[in-house]
């Protein structure tokens, strides 16, 4: 049985751009290495704190969402756990409603990413 | 007529409330699901310190209300709302 799930996570501020893309794709590996679904993905870019996290008062904020089988979540924690380039996450669990809602919310942003191209 | 005594005549005149009746904003417009990745949104329902105002405040009905708590301490989380502070917005 597959649920949905979203999670965000903040990166340091001290990687460079390519290094946080790497940091990034790491975890987009281990979710679709794993036999489980990427549905969408949303880069926030380096965003301020509303209060200080390790010290650092800025983040990268990178949002996932993907399907997944439960006993998955707790691998991918411990993972972020491990992970010193990640300061904080959170996966969510997805309901009727909150998967409708993300579902509208991936189509606005593709009309957006579009109209930019 | 032109010596109305009758008239009670008020140095500051009592101002006519019209009391506007509260309603929930989720159930007025059919919102199901509270973001907690939209701080914007959520700060409606925070005070100046980033407290959560109560329902009699915000009109919101027990279900949301417990959506939008809930939405909020996630964003918390994540360092989209601040837990305390001054001036906030």
């Amino acid at each position: 049985m597959l649920n949905q799930y979203e999670t965000v996570f903040i990166t340091t501020p001290v990687l460079s751009d390519a290094q946080m893309k790497e940091a990034v794709g790491k975890f987009k590996d281990l979710i679709t290495s794993n036999g489980c679904e990427l549905i969408h993905e949303e880069n926030w870019g380096l965003k301020k704190l509303a209060y200080p996290i390790q010290k650092k008062s800025t983040g990268f904020y990178q949002l996932l969402e993907f399907k997944a089988d439960p006993a998955f979540i707790g691998k991918l924690e411990t993972e972020f756990r491990r992970d010193e380039r990640i300061i904080r996450f959170i996966t969510v669990k997805l309901e009727k409603y909150a998967a409708e809602y993300a579902e509208k919310r991936r189509k606005k942003v593709n009309a957006k990413t579009q109209s930019e191209n | 007529m032109s010596t109305n005594s009758s008239e009670i005549r008020y140095l500051t005149p009592p101002s006519v409330e019209v009391k506007k009746k509260k309603y929930c904003r989720f159930k007025k417009n059919g919102i199901k699901y509270v973001d907690y990745k939209d701080p914007e949104f959520l700060k409606k329902f925070l005070n100046e310190q980033g407290k959560i105002l109560p329902r009699r405040i915000t009109g919101t009905s027990l279900k949301y209300q417990r959506k939008v708590s809930q939405a909020i301490k996630r964003s918390r989380m994540i360092a989209l709302l601040p837990y305390v502070t001054d001036l906030l917005k």
